[in-house]
């Protein structure tokens, strides 16, 4: 038992666990519209497009979340650019122009190792963050999860029918920037706990689990946060005994859920439904 | 308990229509110099080919794309005035929507009225009864609780139907209602029309279902860029007009003379089809155009 508490007699492991939990909650809701959208390519995109920007910030001494929302939104500027002025297909725009990001902001971080890791970015270290740092990412979380819990009803239309969005006096293009302001911010809160290439997954898998366990909107996005959070604590918790990377722990335990789900959901799990194949034979003379 | 027949009652326009230009960031003109007025307590068809513009009129009217030149107005009201005041609904084509999105029957309903709720869309009992009347008054009350993937055809359609209903909107465009849906759907959805007509409301539907348009329809707007002809059903929907309207992409079958009968009986019979339920003209005889219905079943 005392061996199952220590984690917590140490402050770095207790903030971890905390800011993992927090992060996790923010990226998970905003999974509940990524993956209904088909938009988790973009989550991608953008968490590999701020890069630059927080190596700028860090290597300047600004704020690092000021530096990726500038590059976050740059880059997702440039997307829409190449969209509208060739013909390439939406997915070649996404991934000519968040690979140039992120090798850019490799780039830059390489430049002045000193001041910035690519170790870091790419891979996080929630267990070594600074008391600045988590001062940025608590405020950043906090204000998006406010943010949601206030507009997701207004989200949820403007994502399910656009037109009827219009019609009772929405604005769907605000409504898609505030999104994308929101996932800007998740994706550097999420960058720190478990690194660029691992942000993907907190902002897709949690949403792809709680899809399999209802059929309510409002259900999956609650359901999708508290996997976040319950995850990102469990996966910090889990890397003080194992000593892995804690965004590698996160990310293992997200997707161990969802093949729990995949398998074992109530109505939308492949057991019942193998089960369900097998009655219908069954009754079949 | 005498009402007069809609085209006595004095002329208000629930929705007018005054020069309109759209024009599109490319260039392309999509609806040129469009006019017309419709009365409110009316049911309106909406008739032209594919690319004729219809879209981007509906588009026009729901301000979804400014128009480049002439006005639009909802029951006196331009067009942001009126979204704001929650006058328009619109029910979308099948293909529009997200079947696999997460929300239930009573969800997308409730969708109806948040123009009517406060910032944060908390539904009030007024809003609760409002989804209930009009789930029932759907026949749908009894699959509420279903997400909306589960249902057939015609049930997908009547959610959207109730959202309107529920939205208590003056004026309602419907895209395509009839497109996949059985016959016994495409009665109970007009039956449902012509109720939501003689509580008052304007409805402007656009179709490709040329025989059902004589059903149920008070007046037609041919159109194709711009409004070829407009006017009450029976004057306006004519083989001349359609022939205009949809120039030579209209399947056109015509019957005559020795083919159809062994008297000396000179009418031809005439099918027009836009590839769903045609058209059948039979005559003239006596100055006079018979518009007959064909027969359900089969297709």
């Amino acid at each position: 038992m005392e061996a199952l508490l220590e984690p917590f007699a140490y402050s770095y492991m207790a903030r971890a666990i905390a800011v993992s939990a927090l992060v996790g909650a923010l990226c998970g809701a905003l999974s509940a519209f990524l993956v209904l959208k088909g938009w988790s390519l973009m989550g991608d995109a953008l968490s590999h497009a701020v890069v630059p920007g927080v190596a700028i910030a860090a290597i300047a001494g600004y704020p690092f979340a000021l530096g990726a929302f500038l590059s976050g939104l740059l880059a997702a500027g440039g997307i829409a650019l190449v969209r509208r002025l060739t013909s390439l297909k939406e997915d070649v725009a996404i991934g000519l122009v968040f690979t140039g990001f992120f090798a850019l902001g490799l780039m830059i971080a390489s430049l002045r190792p000193t001041s910035v890791s690519v170790q870091t970015i790419a891979f996080g270290n929630i267990l070594a963050i600074s008391d600045g740092d988590i001062l940025q990412v608590v405020a950043i979380a906090m204000l998006a999860l406010a943010l949601l819990a206030l507009r997701w009803r207004d989200l949820m239309l403007a994502f399910f029918d656009e037109a009827q969005a219009r019609i009772s006096g929405l604005d769907p293009w605000r409504l898609r920037l505030l999104f994308f302001a929101l996932l800007s911010a998740a994706s550097v809160a999420a960058m720190q706990a478990v690194g660029a290439i691992l942000v993907i997954a907190m902002v897709v898998t949690p949403g792809a689990t709680a899809y399999l366990l209802t059929d309510r909107f409002g259900v999956m996005l609650g359901l999708a946060s508290a996997l976040g959070a319950v995850c990102g604590a469990l996966g910090a918790y889990a890397s003080f005994f194992v000593d892995g990377a804690t965004g590698g722990l996160i990310v293992l335990t997200q997707t161990a859920l969802f093949a729990l789900a995949f398998l074992f959901a109530p109505k939308h799990g492949q057991w019942r439904a193998w089960r369900l194949r097998r009655a219908t034979k069954a009754g079949e003379p | 308990m005498n009402d007069p027949s809609p085209q006595d009652r004095p002329f208000s326009p629930g929705l007018a229509v005054c020069d309109l230009w759209v024009t599109y960031a490319n260039g392309v003109t999509a609806v040129r110099a469009a006019s017309f007025a419709l009365r409110a307590g009316t049911i309106t068809a909406l008739v032209g080919m594919n690319g004729s513009g219809k879209s981007s009129l509906f588009k026009a009217i729901m301000g979804f794309l400014a128009p480049a030149r002439g006005t639009v107005t909802l029951s006196g009201k331009p067009v942001s005035e009126a979204l704001k005041s929650g006058l328009v609904a619109y029910v979308p084509q099948a293909e529009e929507v997200d079947w696999t999105f997460p929300v239930l029957v009573e969800d997308v309903v409730m969708m109806g009225r948040y123009g009517r709720m406060n910032l944060m869309r908390i539904p009030r009992a007024a809003d609760r009864a409002a989804v209930g009347a009009a789930l029932e008054r759907v026949g749908l009350a009894e699959l509420r609780k279903r997400q909306i993937g589960e249902l057939s055809g015609g049930q997908r359609k009547r959610v959207f139907l109730a959202r309107a209903l529920a939205q208590e909107s003056e004026i309602i465009l419907l895209d395509e209602p009839f497109t996949g849906v059985d016959v016994k759907t495409e009665n109970a959805i007009i039956a449902l029309l012509r109720m939501m007509r003689d509580e008052g409301r304007l409805m402007l539907v656009s179709t490709h279902n040329l025989g059902s348009v004589p059903d149920f329809c008070d007046e037609v707007v041919l159109f194709n860029q711009t409004v070829v002809a407009q006017g009450p059903t029976a004057t306006t929907f004519t083989e001349a007009n359609l022939a205009e309207a949809f120039g030579g992409s209209l399947r056109h079958i015509r019957l005559g003379g020795g083919a159809l009968h062994d008297d000396d009986d000179d009418r031809r019979v005439t099918v027009l089809t836009d590839d769903e339920r045609p058209l059948v003209l039979y005559g003239p005889r006596d100055a006079e155009t018979l518009v007959k219905r064909p027969p359900e079943e089969p297709r």
